[in-house]
């Protein structure tokens, strides 16, 4: 009996290596940068959500690692010479987990979700007349007017990415979240592996056909080396992050803190790689409420703020900052320095500024989140130089969460308003005129926090919708980003990149900083 | 007997009930709107608003209210605003790993503490007394987070012999169930230790200068008989108490530990759930604790009979 039941005990304990993957199998162990909660990427803008939509499914167009845009399940377009009828064929091969084909009626239904929530969606579904599938391996987008983003916006690499679902799926409720996960992309998701706030699964997707180019960005070929690749939900810890990576039991740090970067940089067998385009932090004003109503006291604040200071403060580490006065991300195509000038003065000019603008004194209630490392010390950097500007600024404390709440309320202070906070922004989130939130001047009707209302701004920005010539874009965006200076819709506090931390025998990563994708990586 | 448990598990109705009203009330009058969390940064304010009317959070307090009290009377907690998934599905995911390291912390504080605080009371005054009596001070003051970066730095760092963080299921074996427990374990029960061996050295010393001692020492008793079965037996009931609540506390407590050693315990979802403002989890979750420190307490309470047979339901 003793004996029967020791090796029923030392049964049990070699068991562990038949719990879940083989020995033999290849498996990526991630630490995400934050948790993965919400499985439906089109139903919410989480970048964790998005990230699990690039794992399981695949996108008509990609953008390379030079942000341009690049076909992928597409293999062919044509666009009619008034520039209203948008033909596109897919490519072969293409099938989604379940064996079924993916096909033209599945974009259509996708592309008419995703339209609904996306806020570049929704734009380009307001010059979208109709869409159909005369064939299965072919789609239709027939415009109003001429629109000079469907591209862009098909190849749009950061949240709400339009990924493609089966019909069946798609035909969700756009406000519904789904609940099946079938995608055609280079991962199947273990969805009876899952478990909220622990670990997320993903198994290679071996009937998957990637393109023959090399990857960069979210294009190219999506070739997979590893069998599996495992998120740790729950190791958020930025200390046991880094313990578990020096111990070898994770390969991989999505976002290794900035604290970390130069201790992590020295350690024997860990690579730290930064990305290739950097994240924008900014302060947002509430264009409602007094004093940010009136654009000559925002203009004040934007000239008090010094970007190296809040840059200092908040990453530290001099290599990982660049200071950019543009509203759209560095060294992607529309950026620019027009009407920056702002941005360049010094306290003496801002504290003029701040004299002539008739600014009465009334507090500004700047909201600071507690429990954001990320964000968490520029709202205390904004007050300090406000401050020293003539500023009155009540710095209010609180949860991260709470702040969101808060900033969708356009009442008064005394109910519960609010006039300024400071966020970031990944490079894809900004880089255009089209999807840059911050931009978005209709007032009331904005669609997101803060409502400036400028009809001119508007104006610009639906001109660069409907223009097709790249070179006119250019200079439209250069437009939009004298006259948004010019109101000062926001501030922009200079860009970051977040190290990603690895250890040494993985390759191929995707620095592209576009969004955290794993394809193209070896672990040997 | 029966009559007192039959009492008690009635007496659990209004406590489980006061605390529902408390945590749905406090809940919905805190800042923060699950629907603004959900919808993720780059959300606009009508499709928040739409995400609010989906999660049925425009309805007035007293409907929402009725209509949580409806499901959970059908035993249904509701459905993650943030996993969509059931809350005692959640639960019961993350019951496994908290169990485990509070069952592995109390049998080793236990185990330790209760030899030492012993031995300190017989020994008292000197230095093995005393020396405790530091340690238990020093256990008290440490906190959780340090000693954990200190045992990870010397054991899995340094040493190499545990995991740094991480917890395997039982199913997947004993041996790597306990491999990635022990740390954790011995993290958290530094303090219980602490606890237990001070209190079991009150207890004991008290118990030691009772006349049944005197007397069981004047009848020639050998002095280990003495303090096991007549210092250690009568001084059960307040170390029996320590160790209920030391149970208790581990149970919904411990989220420093988890995060730290990367377990997805209870403790870990329930700071998730307040920080995503997840109604249904927090609401869940908090009744289970109610429930289970209801329970701890109807547990300990019945023990009494059995460790001093002058108590009497």
């Amino acid at each position: 009996m003793n004996r029967k039941f020791l090796a029923a005990v030392l049964l049990a304990a070699a068991g562990g290596a038949a719990f879940s993957a083989t020995a033999q199998d290849k498996v990526l162990r991630v630490v995400p940068h934050s948790n993965l909660s919400i499985l439906d990427p089109i139903w919410t803008t989480a970048y964790m959500s998005r990230n699990h939509g690039y794992m399981i499914y695949d996108t008509l167009f990609g953008t390379d690692a030079h942000s341009k845009v690049q076909p992928q399940m597409v293999h062919s377009w044509t666009e009619s010479p008034d520039h209203r009828l948008w033909t596109f064929k897919l490519r072969k091969g293409l099938a989604f987990h379940d064996g079924a084909p993916v096909t033209g009626e599945d974009v259509v239904a996708s592309l008419a979700r995703w339209g609904k929530r996306d806020a570049m969606g929704v734009a380009l579904m307001t010059f979208v007349e109709r869409m159909d599938a005369p064939a299965p391996d072919t789609f239709r987008i027939f415009l109003r007017e001429p629109c000079g983003f469907v591209l862009e916006a098909l190849g749009k690499p950061s949240s709400n990415v339009p990924f493609i679902m089966p019909k069946r799926v798609a035909e969700t409720d756009a406000f519904k979240q789904i609940d099946d996960y079938t995608g055609s992309g280079p991962y199947i998701f273990k969805r009876d592996e899952f478990k909220p706030g622990d670990k997320a699964v993903y198994v290679k997707n071996p009937k998957y056909v990637a393109r023959k180019e090399p990857p960069s960005g979210t294009a190219g070929g999506k070739r997979v080396y590893v069998d599996r690749v495992e998120w740790n939900l729950a190791l958020r810890d930025v200390q046991a992050q880094a313990n578990a990576l020096v111990k070898g039991e994770v390969d991989v740090i999505e976002a290794l803190a900035f604290d970390q970067y130069t201790s992590m940089s020295k350690e024997k067998g860990i690579k730290v790689v930064k990305p290739n385009v950097g994240q924008q932090y900014m302060c947002r004003f509430n264009h409602l409420l007094p004093p940010f109503d009136k654009a000559a006291v925002r203009r004040a604040a934007l000239a008090a703020f010094d970007q190296r200071a809040f840059l200092k403060a908040q990453v530290g580490v001099p290599e990982l900052f660049n200071a950019c006065n543009s509203m759209f991300t560095c060294g992607t195509p529309y950026a620019n320095d027009a009407g920056s000038e702002i941005m360049k003065m010094n306290m003496r000019q801002a504290q003029d500024l701040l004299k002539k603008s008739g600014y009465d004194g009334t507090p500004v209630v700047l909201m600071k989140p507690t429990d954001l490392d990320a964000i968490g010390k520029l709202p205390d950097v904004a007050a300090q130089l406000m401050r020293q500007a003539g500023f009155k600024v009540d710095l209010q404390a609180m949860d991260w969460q709470t702040l969101v709440s808060r900033r969708a309320k356009k009442d008064p202070i005394a109910a519960g308003g609010w006039n300024m906070f400071c966020t970031a922004w990944t490079a894809p989130d900004i880089w255009s005129p089209v999807n840059n939130a911050a931009l978005d001047a209709r007032g009331t009707k904005s669609g997101w926090f803060g409502w400036p209302d400028d009809a001119k701004l508007q104006d610009l920005r639906g001109k660069f919708m409907r223009e097709t010539d790249s070179g006119r874009k250019k200079k439209l965006a250069e437009a939009i980003q004298a006259e948004a200076f010019a109101d000062a819709t926001h501030a922009p506090l200079g860009e970051y990149q977040a190290p990603v931390a690895m250890r040494a025998n993985i390759s191929g990563l995707n620095t592209s900083g576009l969004a955290h994708i794993y394809w193209g990586v070896k672990k040997n | 007997m029966l009559h007192f448990i039959a009492r008690r598990i009635l007496a659990t109705i209004p406590v489980l009930a006061i605390v529902a009203v408390l945590v749905f009330l406090l809940l919905r009058l805190t800042p923060g709107d699950p629907a603004a969390i959900l919808a993720g940064d780059a959300a606009s304010p009508a499709q928040i608003a739409q995400i609010r009317a989906n999660l049925g959070l425009e309805q007035p307090i007293p409907v929402q209210f009725a209509i949580w009290l409806r499901h959970l009377a059908a035993g249904d907690l509701g459905e993650s605003f943030y996993y969509k998934v059931q809350v005692t599905e959640l639960i019961a995911q993350r019951l496994e790993p908290t169990l485990s390291l509070a069952a592995l912390t109390i049998v080793f504080a236990v185990l330790v503490s209760v030899p030492l605080g012993s031995i300190a009371a017989w020994r008292f005054g000197g230095w093995f007394d005393r020396g405790l009596m530091g340690f238990s001070v020093l256990g008290f003051s440490v906190p959780v987070f340090v000693l954990a970066y200190m045992l990870i730095w010397l054991v899995s760092l340094k040493l190499g012999w545990l995991p740094v963080q991480g917890y395997q299921r039982l199913a997947g074996g004993v041996w790597p169930w306990l491999r990635h427990l022990i740390l954790p374990s011995l993290t958290l029960s530094v303090i219980f230790i602490a606890l237990i061996a001070r209190v079991t050295r009150a207890a004991v010393l008290e118990a030691l200068g009772e006349d049944y001692i005197r007397t069981a020492r004047a009848k020639g008793l050998p002095e280990s008989r003495v303090l096991v079965r007549h210092a250690i037996a009568n001084a059960a009931v307040p170390i029996v108490t320590v160790i209920g609540i030391g149970i208790a506390l581990l149970v919904g407590g411990v989220v420093v530990t988890e995060s730290v050693y990367a377990i997805p315990g209870l403790g870990r979802l329930t700071v998730d759930a307040v920080l995503a403002r997840d109604f249904p989890t927090i609401q869940g979750v908090i009744l289970f604790f109610s429930l289970v420190y209801v329970g701890v307490n109807l547990l300990i309470d019945l023990s009494y009979v059995f460790l001093d047979p002058r108590i009497r339901y």
